[in-house]
């Protein structure tokens, strides 16, 4: 038992984690033509709802 | 001749669903800022940020920070309808709405700059991300 599972150890294959911190930027997905297209409706959504803007 | 005047008779049909509807819709808009929030506005207190939310520029008292979270949670609920008819993302409609609502800041108010710090509104243009419009 003691050599199979030193054997298996032997076998791992080791991953290390990345040394720079995982940043997921959700903001990039943004497309400037979408933000074009939705430009108008944005701001009479704003102007319907003065209370919250 | 027929067709024209069908044609005529269901455009000013139209127009006055059209008008109604208009009317329908803009009554609730008579609604104002509540003056807490107003204060904090003008104080710089609370300021626009760019994904289409309001932020705390300085630490908020209890009170100010439950009204400006709920002044947030309404404006999703706003952006997820709105983003539904639009066939955006809640995301991508915020983000609009954010270029939008840092377009129209009073000189004096705060807004989150493209670099993410907070900037005060003057009287000239204020920075905004390259994709706005």
């Amino acid at each position: 038992m003691l050599v199979a599972g030193s054997l298996a150890t032997g076998g791992c294959i080791s991953v290390n984690a990345p040394d720079k911190p995982i940043v997921i930027e959700l903001n990039i997905n943004i497309q400037q033509e979408v933000v074009y297209r939705l430009a108008a409706d944005a701001d009479k959504t704003i102007e319907k709802n003065p209370e919250i803007f | 001749m027929m067709a024209a005047t069908l044609f005529r008779r269901s455009v000013s049909v139209a127009v006055l669903a059209a008008t109604l509807g208009a009317a329908l819709v803009a009554a609730p808009a008579l609604a104002q800022r509540d003056p807490a929030y107003a204060a904090a506005r003008a104080a710089g207190q609370v300021g626009e940020r760019m994904d289409g939310y309001l932020g705390f520029v300085v630490p908020p008292s209890g009170d100010l920070k439950a009204l400006v979270e709920d002044l947030n949670i309404k404006r999703k609920a706003v952006y997820a309808q709105q983003a539904q008819a639009q066939h955006a993302t809640v995301e991508e409609y915020a983000f609009t709405a954010g270029c939008q609502a840092i377009a129209r800041t009073a000189p004096g108010e705060k807004y989150q700059a493209p670099d993410g710090s907070w900037a005060t509104r003057t009287s000239a243009p204020p920075q905004r991300d390259p994709r706005c419009p």
